[in-house]
C-alpha cells in the first residue's frame, strides 16, 4: 500500500496551485542559452563594485556570525537615513526598521503576522505572483482587484472602495509593478489615501522593491508619504531590484513599531536573522551608491523607449509604462493566449518573454517583456517579434 | 528639449548608435538629436569618435610608452608652447600639464621600444626648454578608457523571472 501523501499536506498549501505555465518554463529553461530572454525579472547589472567590495570587507574583517535579530543598527540608521533622503519620511532606525530576507520575506512575515483564517486581504492585479500565494498559506482569503489597461494599470479608488468588506485586513499594493511597467504618482496615491482614511480599520501593504525606478520624475511616490497614514502602512522594500543585489538577499520593512514588532517575532523565531555579509553591503548601498542607482535606471528608460516603440512597430498596442524594466503589451490583435503566443515565439523566434496570466486572471491576452537584457537583445528581440506578429496575421 | 549631458553620455558609450536610434532611447527626434550634435561640434564639446581597440590582440608588438617631462616654461608662452608642439606629432597620443615632480605627461605609441627612445632622446629631449625625461612603459592593459580588459562576459542568471 502506498504512502497517502495527498492527506499529510497542509490544505492551505495544497489549495495554493503550482504555477499554470510551468510546462513553458520548462521549455524556455531548456532552451536557455539559445534564446533572447526578455523574460527575466532581475537586473542584467551587476551589483556596484564598492557595494560588492563593502561585502567582501566585512568578511575579511570577520562579520561572519549572527546579527541581532532585527539587523545591524548601523545597516538599519543607513536606511533610516535613505528612506529621509529619497521618501521625505522619518522612520526610528532601532524600532520601526527591520532587516528581511529579500523583499519576499517581508510579504510573507505581514501574512502571518496579521491574518487570521478567513480575513480578507485585497490583492491588486496583474502582480508579483508571491502576493495572493503568501496570503493562501497564512489561510487569509485574497479579494482580487483588477487593474486595467486604460488606466495606465493604476489601482482606481473606486475599484479599492468596492472591494472592501468589513473582513478586509489589509490591501497589498506594488507599484512601480511587476508586471505591468505601471506607476502612482503621489497625485494617484492621494485619491487611494482619501479612500483609506474613509476605512480607519485597514491596513497596508507596499511593496517598493522597483522605487528607484521611476522613469517621470526618477523620485519614488508612496502612501507612506501620507502623514495620516503613518500609524497602518508597512513598507515592503529592498536592494534586489534598484541596487541589482537580487542574490544577496536583503530588503527590510519599515512602518509602526506595534505592527513591525510582531513581524519581528516570526522572524526571530524562523529566519534568525538576514545574511550578516548582505547587511553590511547595503550600508554602501543605502549611503553611497545613488549616483549607481541613477546610472542603471538611466540605462533602462533608454531601454525602455526602444521596447515601447518595438512594440508599436510591431503593431502591439501597450500602454507607455513609466516604472520598473517591464511592458506589458496586448496581444489579443493575434487571435493567441498568452501563453500560446509566448511557447510560438519561443519556438519559432527563439525569443523568450512571460505569459501576462502568470501574474493573474486578468493578465490573460497580454505578455510581460523585461528590458532588464542588453540593447543588442533587445533590439534583436524587438524585430523578432515583429516578424513573428507579421507571420501570424498573414496565417 | 534635448538633456545635453545625457546625449553625451550614450554616444561616448556607444558612438555607432545611429540619431534615429538616439532620438527613440531619449524620447525625441532625429532631426533634433542632429541639430543638438552639430551644435557641439560646433562649440567643440564633441571632438570625435574613437574606436577602442584591443590592440594586444591584432598588433601584440604595439608599444606604448609614458614620457614625464621636465620644462622651464617659455616668457610669455608658459608650458603651452613645448606642449602645443609635442602634441603635433601623431603618434603622441596623449598630453596633459600635470601637478606635482614633473610638468607634462605624454603618451606615445609606436612599434617598439626603441621607436620610443628615439624619440624621447631625439625630439623631446633636444627641445629648448626641456630640462630632464623619465620614460616608463606599458607593460599590460588593464583597463583604458573606461573599459576593462578580458571581461568575461557572462550571465548566468535563469531563463525565466517573475
Amino acid at each position: 500500500m502506498s504512502f497517502d501523501y495527498d492527506s499529510k499536506i497542509s490544505k492551505a498549501v495544497q489549495q495554493v496551485p503550482p504555477s499554470a505555465i510551468r510546462k513553458f518554463f520548462d521549455l524556455a529553461n531548456e532552451m536557455k542559452g539559445h534564446v533572447i530572454s526578455l523574460s527575466i525579472g532581475e537586473p542584467d547589472f551587476v551589483t556596484p563594485w564598492t557595494i560588492r567590495e563593502a561585502a567582501i570587507n566585512s568578511i575579511i574583517d570577520g562579520y561572519t556570525h549572527y546579527s541581532p535579530n532585527s539587523g545591524y543598527i548601523d545597516s538599519r540608521v543607513a536606511i533610516a537615513d535613505y528612506l529621509k533622503r529619497r521618501y521625505g519620511v522619518s522612520y526610528d532606525a532601532k524600532t520601526e526598521i527591520f532587516i528581511t530576507v529579500g523583499g519576499s520575506e517581508g510579504l510573507d512575515l505581514a501574512a502571518r503576522a496579521l491574518i487570521n483564517p478567513g480575513d480578507e486581504v485585497i490583492v491588486v492585479e496583474p502582480c508579483f505572483v508571491a502576493y495572493k500565494a503568501t496570503v493562501e498559506f497564512a489561510h487569509g482569503v485574497p479579494v482580487i482587484v483588477e487593474t486595467k489597461p486604460e488606466n495606465n494599470y493604476k489601482l482606481m479608488p473606486e475599484e479599492l472602495e468596492a472591494a472592501i468588506t468589513d473582513k478586509t485586513k489589509y490591501v497589498i499594493v506594488g507599484y512601480p509593478n511587476n508586471p505591468t511597467g505601471a506607476i502612482m504618482t503621489l497625485e494617484d496615491w492621494a485619491k487611494i489615501k482619501d479612500v483609506l482614511m474613509r476605512h480607519p480599520e485597514i491596513i497596508v501593504l507596499s511593496d517598493e522593491l522597483y522605487c528607484e525606478l521611476n522613469y517621470l520624475d526618477g523620485k519614488p511616490a508612496s502612501l507612506t508619504q501620507f502623514a495620516e497614514l503613518r500609524d497602518r502602512v508597512v513598507m515592503v522594500n529592498g536592494f534586489s531590484k534598484s541596487y541589482a543585489m537580487t542574490g544577496f538577499r536583503v530588503g527590510y520593512l519599515a512602518g509602526p513599531h506595534e505592527l513591525i514588532a510582531p513581524m519581528v517575532k516570526i522572524h526571530q523565531y524562523c529566519i534568525m536573522c538576514a545574511p550578516s555579509t548582505s547587511q553590511l553591503a547595503i550600508i554602501e548601498a543605502a549611503m553611497n551608491a545613488d549616483d549607481e542607482v541613477k546610472k542603471m535606471r538611466d540605462e533602462y528608460n533608454h531601454r525602455r523607449r526602444v521596447i515601447v516603440q518595438g512594440l508599436k512597430d510591431a503593431g502591439l498596442e501597450c500602454f507607455t509604462p513609466y516604472g520598473a524594466f517591464y511592458a506589458f503589451p496586448c496581444i489579443k490583435s493575434t487571435g493567441m493566449t498568452s501563453e500560446e503566443f509566448c511557447e510560438k515565439l519561443l519556438i519559432e523566434k527563439h525569443v523568450a518573454i512571460v505569459p501576462g496570466n502568470a501574474f493573474g486572471k486578468c493578465g490573460e491576452g497580454f505578455v510581460r517583456i523585461s528590458y532588464a537584457a542588453s540593447l543588442d537583445d533587445i533590439k534583436e528581440a524587438m524585430r523578432l517579434v515583429k516578424e513573428f506578429v507579421e507571420e501570424h496575421k498573414k496565417g | 528639449m534635448i538633456d545635453d549631458l545625457e546625449l553625451l553620455r550614450l554616444i561616448e558609450n556607444n558612438a555607432r548608435l545611429s540619431s534615429e536610434e538616439i532620438a527613440v532611447m531619449l524620447g525625441t527626434t532625429a532631426a533634433d538629436v542632429e541639430a543638438e550634435i552639430k551644435r557641439l561640434k560646433d562649440e567643440n564639446i564633441i571632438l570625435g569618435y574613437n574606436t577602442i581597440i584591443n590592440w594586444e590582440k591584432q598588433a601584440p608588438d604595439n608599444c606604448i610608452g609614458m614620457i614625464e617631462v621636465r620644462i622651464t616654461p617659455v616668457k610669455n608662452k608658459g608650458y603651452d608652447h613645448i606642449a602645443q608642439i609635442l602634441s603635433k606629432y601623431d603618434k603622441v597620443t596623449a598630453c596633459y600639464l600635470m601637478s606635482g615632480g614633473f610638468d607634462l605627461m605624454i603618451i606615445y605609441e609606436d612599434r617598439t621600444l626603441r621607436d620610443i627612445a628615439t624619440f624621447v632622446t631625439e625630439k623631446i629631449a633636444t627641445m629648448e626648454g626641456v630640462l630632464s625625461t623619465t620614460t616608463h612603459f606599458i607593460l599590460k592593459k588593464y583597463k583604458a578608457n573606461g573599459i576593462i580588459y578580458d571581461n568575461p562576459n557572462t550571465d548566468d542568471r535563469q531563463a525565466i523571472i517573475l
